[in-house]
């Protein structure tokens, strides 16, 4: 052994089997088991019908067929996606300046600043929901200060249980997650390209469009899917702060197996939003090659 | 390059300004929850009507309320554990096993991020279900190593990728085996990214909701025990006070946790042996 260790081909050729299986168990165990299985589980369901039991029995479409004909699922469905669309495209566009900043302007600051930004993030989700439950609600933090400010003589109830709320909570509790890929995205935009382009006469502007937007794209096509996809899902916000007129695909999944009691069925939603979501990334890929990655 | 630097310096003020601003929309909101935590009235509403500590003496002695503390630090801690132990072999091996199922196995550890937390729980609730385990104590540390792998994964796999190749190869050369190697260079290299990695999986798990609501049963964590008291309005400031305390422990591991990961890889960039 020792021997041939003096040559070199690559080491990596001589990972003891024993070592490799070691190594590769709690990830392959996690991997497979929880994550595969889990979500095979989940398809499987779907085509099943509910009888009460665990894996419901036979084997039928009918839960899909109930999710396509029923006008509610796709109601709540496409009200999910807006939500969700339009907390992504807020969340984005807000979160751009910040990262530009952060990946051209900051210097000495960055490391403090991009601390800041990220900071949220590991804080709790629950509790950021929360606050927003006591800056909207009816008595609550807006309200009264507005009352405290002579602006409004009575308390209003148009902020909370509204698409309005969930959509500003939403876009407020994902914001962390947007920054964060974008600025490395504009970080690695080698510095020689904006130099170019200034010296072949391009204006800020120009260069900002023609230059720093396109190679930032998979930066921004990252950030859109890593607040779009817990978004679409959601079922905590809409429950806190949307009231009944913002019931999210979250919150039928989630009742499915809580009152509503049909797993079957919730599977199937499941799986539906699951590919849903699986369009979003087709079509970000797609965007990606076709807007993004040309140099 | 001297005028894009006084464009830069111009355009840069207003962003300064903006950014400024979006800090403030990002805390303001969360900085409330302390604020009125500390208000002597069930309402969180101005004007402030005093200073208060009640709340928080409302906090000690309620056994629902310790049980879950309790029942999140031991949660918590567990799955940091494995999230964290996962982490490490599953991005060790993606960088260096050299084997498609290496690559596969942490593409798909990496698959979380594009699953909703609500089908996550979903799904591991019908498995719990299936294996006999049910909700229980042990089905929520699975839940949360799997919500914190992506994490873990990525942390883990910066720094060892931060380590220069020829680290590892001199170790090999020199007649140390796979273990060896692993065990004796690269993992004190990164031992600073070891324990952000841990620090940030156990605060995934101590804060998470969305999955845990569907594997808890009987069991409650501080999240759930958030939830069951909003509720009631009463509890508001209570809920509030548990609130401020969560928030300060979650920064201050969240802000060591950062400070562990850059100051290792500062170390590994300016003194790579």
């Amino acid at each position: 052994m020792s021997t041939v260790a003096a040559t070199r081909p690559l080491p990596e050729n001589r990972i003891s089997p024993v070592f490799r299986f070691a190594m590769l168990l709690p990830g392959g165990l996690v991997t497979f088991f929880l994550i595969l299985f889990a979500l095979g589980l989940v398809v499987f369901l779907a085509f099943r019908g509910n009888d009460g039991s665990l894996l419901g029995v036979g084997l039928t479409a009918e839960n899909f067929v109930t999710v396509a004909t029923d006008p509610l699922y796709w109601t709540v469905t496409l009200r999910s996606l807006v939500i969700a669309g339009l907390v992504t495209l807020a969340t984005v566009v807000t979160a751009y300046p910040v990262a530009y900043y952060l990946a051209f302007h900051a210097g000495r600051r960055r490391n403090l600043l991009l601390f800041l930004v990220t900071l949220p993030f590991w804080t709790s989700y629950l509790l950021r929901v929360f606050a927003w439950k006591i800056v909207l609600a009816y008595n609550g933090v807006l309200n009264s200060a507005f009352i405290e400010t002579g602006l409004w003589s009575e308390p209003t109830l148009a902020f909370l249980n509204t698409p309005a709320a969930v959509v500003v909570t939403l876009a407020h509790a994902y914001a962390p997650f947007a920054i964060l890929p974008i600025y490395v995205a504009l970080d690695t935009i080698p510095k020689s390209l904006l130099e170019a382009a200034s010296d072949l006469g391009a204006r800020p502007f120009t260069s900002f469009r023609r230059v720093v937007l396109p190679n930032s794209m998979p930066g921004v096509l990252a950030a859109a899917l890593v607040v779009f996809v817990p978004t679409v899902g959601d079922y905590v916000t809409p429950a806190m702060v949307g009231g009944p007129a913002s019931t999210m695909i979250g919150t039928l999944i989630q009742s499915q197996f809580g009152k509503a009691n049909d797993w079957p069925f919730g599977a199937a939603l499941s799986v539906c939003v699951m590919l849903v979501i699986l369009c979003v990334v087709l079509v970000a890929r797609g965007a990606d090659r076709r807007f993004g990655s040309r140099r | 390059m001297s005028s894009v630097r006084t464009d830069a310096n111009a355009g840069g003020r207003w962003l300064g300004l903006y950014v400024l601003g979006y800090l403030v929309f990002l805390y303001l909101p969360v900085l409330l929850i302390p604020l009125f935590s500390f208000n002597d009235s069930i309402q969180a509403a101005f004007p402030l009507q005093g200073f208060t500590t009640e709340w928080y003496r409302t906090l000690y002695g309620n056994p629902a309320l310790s049980g879950a503390l309790a029942n999140s630090l031991v949660i918590g801690v567990i799955a940091a554990c494995g999230a964290t132990l996962c982490g490490i072999t599953v991005s060790y091996m993606d960088l260096y096993g050299r084997s498609p199922l290496a690559a596969t196995i942490s593409a798909i550890a990496r698959l979380p991020i594009l699953i909703p937390g609500v089908i996550v729980g979903i799904s591991l609730l019908i498995l719990v279900n299936l294996i006999g385990l049910g909700p229980s104590r042990i089905s929520i540390v699975l839940g949360h190593i799997l919500v914190a792998l992506p994490t873990t994964v990525v942390v883990m796999r910066s720094r060892f990728a931060a380590i220069p190749k020829t680290i590892r190869e001199a170790a090999l050369d020199l007649g140390a085996s796979d273990w060896t190697t692993f065990r004796r260079v690269m993992l004190p290299l990164s031992l600073p990214a070891v324990l952000s990695a841990f620090m940030l999986s156990f605060l995934i798990s101590f804060d998470e909701f969305i999955v845990v609501f569907f594997l808890a049963g009987t069991e409650s964590t501080l999240p759930l025990y958030i939830w069951s008291q909003l509720r009631f309005p009463r509890s508001l400031p209570t809920v509030m006070a548990l609130g401020t305390v969560i928030l300060t422990v979650s920064f201050i591991i969240a802000a060591s946790a950062e400070i562990l990961r850059h100051r290792g890889l500062g170390a590994a960039r300016r003194n790579p042996a």
